[in-house]
């Protein structure tokens, strides 16, 4: 049976010549990077090396990169860290509904510990408006944090415009480019922000390996204190394969970018014509304004989980934001958020496609995926009568 | 995640219909929280002799809907209404915990098409 893998927002495959990159740091290379010997200084060369590299993947400078063990530690880094440091200054901050869980669970830490945060709307492509930003400012807001883009929905924000807004406030901006990072170009200086999150397995790299992108001289409270590594910013012996194999992967980012960008655009293109072989489909998300190997829908009638149990046995793997397919049983936050009524989020599937997938992949989907979602239907008491907007999700059962 | 008997019933779910000319018809749940059942039973002599259902729902909903369909052919409604949501379960192989209470609708969906059916035919 054919295997399509479509859910490279939860994790990418790794990229073989990013595996052979770290393999001599499990064996023969596995000396820590402060030891002062030889063994040492290989491991600390192989960590500068991929510093240089992750910073060129965004054009920052190789001193202000941070690894971490991921883009969820980088998230809860940047929203403590900053939150922490300039406490004295205020203590309000602001997301938008858009986030990943690491960014809203740490706000409502900081809201814990006595900050206010202000939650920012979307409109219904999910997309932050810099004027609601601008007017949730106050005058102890002392951080603002907005995704590059949502992995749920495709969604770019308008980071550049939010951080000009934030520049000009003298508060800090912060993204989670986690979506982002190594799949579309990023220039720190151009974005224009003072702190970025990433994480390697979103780009082909291995897990355990993510950065935050820390702006030259910004005070930021370390999350893991303890020895000197990463200058005193983040203690702990460094994963020394995870990260040269982070920036092999950022290398590899850079040098392929292009190509990668034009094989997704196009794929996903093609996949977007599920709409016209199955009704009562919606896009989720920004029509143009999107990740570009990224497709997500709503489906009317059927429920998330069902259909990725039929895809996943026809070999298709892809996601879903409904609450029945989510460990907390809540549907998508974000969804919801952009004015998705809850019935019709439970039919929420995303597919994302990567380097790897071929035209083959997309062909076989578009001939399954309608008929798991005439099969579906067929159990189904609804029909009729929802849509996207209005009466959708009322979802009265059909006489 | 699912038991091999919960997998075979929502991939070749048993009983999936209308019942135009149903004598009991009971709707459980709501689409906000995932997962809708709506059992249609056909009663004779105080026995339910046909049940079908539609279901909105994860693969949990759709395989307690069918098992409850299957189970309650041929008993009497004082014996149906004895099937508890751990019945269901049971005969299932077992739920995961999280979807024990929110996707196993089953037993409610039957009660309230054994209540719609005796309101309809009051004695």
């Amino acid at each position: 049976m054919r295997k399509c893998y479509f859910d490279h927002v939860a994790t990418n495959p790794l990229d073989s010549r990013v595996l052979d990159e770290m393999m001599p740091y499990f064996k023969e290379e596995f000396g820590n990077p402060l030891s002062m010997y030889e063994l040492g200084s290989k491991a600390k060369e192989a960590i500068d090396n991929a510093r240089g590299q992750v910073a060129s993947l965004i054009g920052s400078k190789a001193s202000e990169i941070v690894f971490t063990a991921s883009g969820a530690e980088a998230n809860n880094f940047a929203l403590r860290g900053i939150a922490l440091a300039r406490q004295n200054e205020g203590k309000h901050a602001i997301v938008s509904k858009m986030e990943h869980h690491s960014i809203l669970n740490s706000a409502r830490f900081l809201e814990k510990m006595g900050f206010v945060v202000t939650y920012l709307p979307v409109d219904k492509h999910g997309v932050v408006d810099p004027d609601t930003v601008k007017k949730a400012i106050i005058k102890e807001t002392t951080l603002i944090s907005v995704t590059h883009a949502s992995s749920e929905v495709g969604t770019i924000e308008p980071i550049k415009e939010i951080a000009a807004i934030a520049r000009e406030k003298k508060i800090i901006f912060h993204t989670d480019a986690v979506a982002t990072a190594g799949n579309i170009p990023i220039d720190i200086k151009d974005l224009g922000v003072d702190l970025l999150s990433m994480a390697a397995h979103q780009f082909y790299g291995p897990k355990g390996a993510g950065a935050l992108y820390v702006r030259e001289g910004l005070r930021i409270v370390p999350l893991i204190y303890g020895g000197i590594q990463e200058n005193g910013r983040r203690a702990g012996t460094e994963n020394v394969p995870a990260i040269a194999g982070m920036g092999k992967a950022a290398e590899l980012a850079v040098n392929e970018m292009n190509s990668r960008i034009e094989h997704g655009r196009r794929l996903r293109d093609k996949l977007l014509k599920i709409k016209s072989s199955a009704e009562n489909v919606h896009l989720t998300g920004h029509p143009e304004n999107r990740l570009p190997g990224h497709a997500s829908f709503c489906v009317e009638f059927i429920e998330g989980e069902a259909m990725l149990l039929l895809l996943s046995a026809k070999g298709v793997y892809a996601a879903s934001g409904s609450a029945c397919s989510s460990k907390a049983l809540k549907a998508s936050p974000v969804l919801l958020s952009m004015g998705i009524p809850s019935g019709l989020a439970q039919g929420s599937i995303v597919f994302t496609l990567g380097k790897d997938n071929t035209d083959d992949d997309i062909e076989y989907l578009l001939a399954e995926f309608p008929q798991v979602i005439k099969r579906l239907r067929e159990i189904s008491p609804y029909g009729k009568g929802w849509g996207i907007e209005g009466e959708g999700g009322q979802c009265t059962v059909q006489k | 995640m699912y038991s091999a008997k919960v997998m075979d019933h929502f991939s070749n779910p048993r009983n999936v219909g209308d019942m135009p000319d149903a004598d009991g018809v009971g709707t459980e749940g709501n689409p906000t929280c995932g997962d809708v059942m709506q059992i249609f039973i056909k009663v004779k002599d105080g026995k339910i002799v046909d049940a079908k259902f539609k279901t909105f729902g994860c693969g949990a909903a759709i395989a307690v809907s069918s098992m409850i369909t299957e189970l309650v052919k041929g008993k009497t409604l004082e014996e149906a209404l004895a099937i508890s949501k751990e019945t269901v379960a049971n005969e299932l192989g077992g739920l995961p915990a999280q979807k024990m209470h929110c996707s196993n609708l089953g037993a409610d969906a039957l009660k309230k098409a054994i209540e719609d059916y005796r309101s309809k035919n009051k004695t």
